[in-house]
């Protein structure tokens, strides 16, 4: 199977441009990462050095995890709802193009929104929090997972919701159960950030080769399931 | 995210080897034009240049791709064999089969239900089809020929299904390159001027009138040069002056020898602009030239008008040569069936004077293709009521 570049980066642009004119779409997106940094930062500057968290910034992986749930939800079936996804099906284009396309556009402002919250909250911690917080905190560890697991929590999600978006015929249902969806991640990065799972080196280790095998499996499955003759006539 | 890596770095080693078999291609001769995407149909002679009419109205001409769509000689356009395609238990459409040659425009029409939008789809590679077989710009119709098919031919649905919030540039850009156009600038630029939108380009999509949009998406359907065209009512919504582009639009990509598919409830359309029509209602229930179903469906008469009626029409119209029978018609005339208007028609005027009638009109009784229609699909409405 070959994947042509140029496709994919059509898709890609063109979601992009939708975004540059659907301002709301950016802050929607800009928003959810408060969900994660008001309590993050109740935490450190609520509390004296010693008694945070050490892995309390692992809380904010939920970031990726959340955030492009919503837009990857929209993907599919905004474009059957809007009746744009038949014109793209009848150009030469492949299912998987289409869904790298879409997977890279909820991607990539996923990336700049987690990276950039991330960047703000560990400045303002160096800047602003008592120097010993800061200490226990900011910590290569964490900012090497913060790097590595930001991509595959978002990949995940990202595929998780554009399966859901292909599946359901109403873009409401289909964001909702996207958020729903991405909320197991959640979970699994509070409970790191919190100590109730303790963070090790093959926890990291046996994460990201789960977390690549599931984006691997999710692109084979989101791809399989993304049926042109369903997506157009609304046959199940 | 494996896999987008995976594909991150098999593009970029691609590209290397495309760079580097480019720079083996830099020697004298040798052609350089060309994008690495058009490559992957090289086996393919680009089709017919559609955009090529723009060029032919711009003050400017502009270079135009050559195309081939004619070159597929040897097999129809489209050849369809039995083709049905069915939902569960609902027919769409039944054992169809056609051919369309090249350059033909045929018009396919139905009424609402009829299967026509699904007949489109499935030889537009969207759907499969459940029975038979069909072959479309010479690639048999199957799954693993559907992306190649797509590439040589073009369909403008019924909705224009354009990006409302981007700019009309921009929808033509994206869609430049899912279709790998060459030299995509120049031919958005050609397609636009061609449906004469080319002021407009940026304007937003949902700024556009309902009748701008359609011609968006007209312009869409050029942009990839297709062999066979399918246009699904491509000028409902559009006011008459519009409509009238559309059509000579199509007569000029008829002369250019790009076979056109054209559903349409317009049947004065279809008429006009069409060399053949089939007429759809789950099955093809006709086929033909208009001319021919009208002489099919309808027997040649005569209507014959008099300031006052005949005394004896009998006797008038009795043993002429190739009337078969008469009726009196509405509003003082005469409808006489027969079975070759030019010798009935002097033969019948030469009676009716001789007769002493004043006569104030003799004329072949026209049957439009609206009567040849709405008769099929009345006898199918009947049929179904019994």
């Amino acid at each position: 199977m070959s994947i042509s570049r140029r496709h994919v980066r059509a898709i890609f642009r063109k979601e992009l441009r939708e975004y540059r004119h659907n301002g709301s779409i950016v802050w929607t997106m800009a928003v959810i990462p408060l969900v994660f940094v008001l309590p993050t930062i109740i935490n450190v500057f609520g509390v004296a050095a010693g008694s945070v968290h050490a892995d309390l910034l692992l809380y904010m992986l939920g970031i990726p995890a959340l955030v492009p749930a919503v837009v990857a939800a929209y993907s599919v079936v905004g474009e059957r709802q809007q009746g744009t996804l038949e014109p793209v099906l009848t150009t030469p284009i492949s299912r998987e193009e289409f869904m790298l396309g879409k997977a890279l556009a909820a991607l990539v402002p996923s990336l700049v929104i987690s990276y950039g919250v991330y960047v703000v909250v560990v400045a303002c911690i160096e800047l602003f929090a008592h120097p010993g917080v800061a200490a226990e905190l900011v910590r290569w560890p964490e900012l090497l997972a913060q790097l590595l697991f930001t991509p595959l929590l978002a990949g995940w999600s990202i595929w998780v919701g554009i399966a859901i978006s292909t599946r359901f015929g109403e873009v409401r249902v289909a964001q909702q159960l996207g958020a729903l969806a991405s909320f197991p991640s959640v979970l699994v990065t509070a409970l790191i950030a919190y100590a109730v799972i303790p963070a090790s080196l093959g926890l990291s280790i046996g994460g990201a080769v789960l977390l690549l095998l599931l984006n691997g499996l999710g692109w084979r499955v989101t791809s399989a399931a993304f049926q042109r003759e369903r997506l157009i006539s609304g046959t199940r | 995210m494996y896999h987008l890596i995976r594909w991150l770095i098999r593009n970029w080693r691609s590209r290397r080897g495309a760079a580097q078999a480019q720079i083996q291609k830099q020697a004298p001769g040798a052609s350089t034009t060309g994008e690495s995407a058009a490559g992957e149909a090289a086996s393919v002679e680009p089709p017919v240049g559609l955009v090529q009419l723009a060029a032919r109205r711009a003050t400017t001409p502009a270079p135009v791709p050559t195309g081939s769509g004619r070159k597929i000689s040897g097999s129809p356009a489209l050849s369809v064999n039995g083709l049905t395609k069915r939902f569960g238990d609902r027919v769409a459409f039944q054992d169809l089969s056609f051919e369309v040659g090249h350059g033909e425009v045929f018009g396919f029409l139905g009424p609402n239900g009829a299967g026509k939008t699904t007949t489109v789809r499935t030889l537009g590679t969207l759907f499969a089809p459940t029975s038979g077989s069909a072959s479309v710009a010479g690639i048999p119709l199957s799954p693993g020929n559907g992306a190649e098919i797509r590439r040589r031919i073009s369909i403008m649905p019924e909705s224009p299904g354009l990006y409302l919030r981007l700019s009309v540039a921009e929808n033509l850009e994206c869609f430049a390159d899912l279709y790998d156009a060459a030299d995509p600038r120049g031919r958005i630029d050609r397609a636009l001027r061609a449906v004469h939108l080319a002021d407009r380009a940026q304007d937003p999509c949902g700024a556009l009138s309902k009748g701008l949009r359609q011609r968006v998406a007209l312009a869409r359907a050029l942009l990839s040069d297709p062999a066979v065209l399918f246009l699904d009512e491509p000028t409902a919504g559009l006011d008459p002056v519009a409509a009238r582009d559309v059509h000579e639009l199509i007569d000029d990509l008829r002369q250019r020898g790009v076979t056109i598919f054209l559903t349409t409830h317009r049947l004065e359309e279809a008429e006009r602009l069409c060399d053949r029509v089939a007429i759809l209602n789950r099955t093809l229930r006709t086929i033909g030239r208009p001319e021919e179903l009208r002489e099919r469906m309808f027997a040649k008469s005569l209507t014959v008008r008099t300031l006052a009626p005949l005394p004896e029409p009998d006797r008038v119209f009795a043993g002429l040569p190739a009337v078969d029978g008469w009726q009196p018609d509405a509003d003082q005339g005469y409808v006489i069936a027969v079975s070759d208007t030019r010798i009935a028609a002097p033969a019948v005027t030469r009676a009716l004077v001789q007769a002493g009638a004043d006569v104030l009109s003799v004329g072949e009784s026209r049957h439009s293709l609206e009567d040849v229609y709405l008769e099929l699909i009345d006898t199918d409405e009947e049929a179904s009521r019994r």
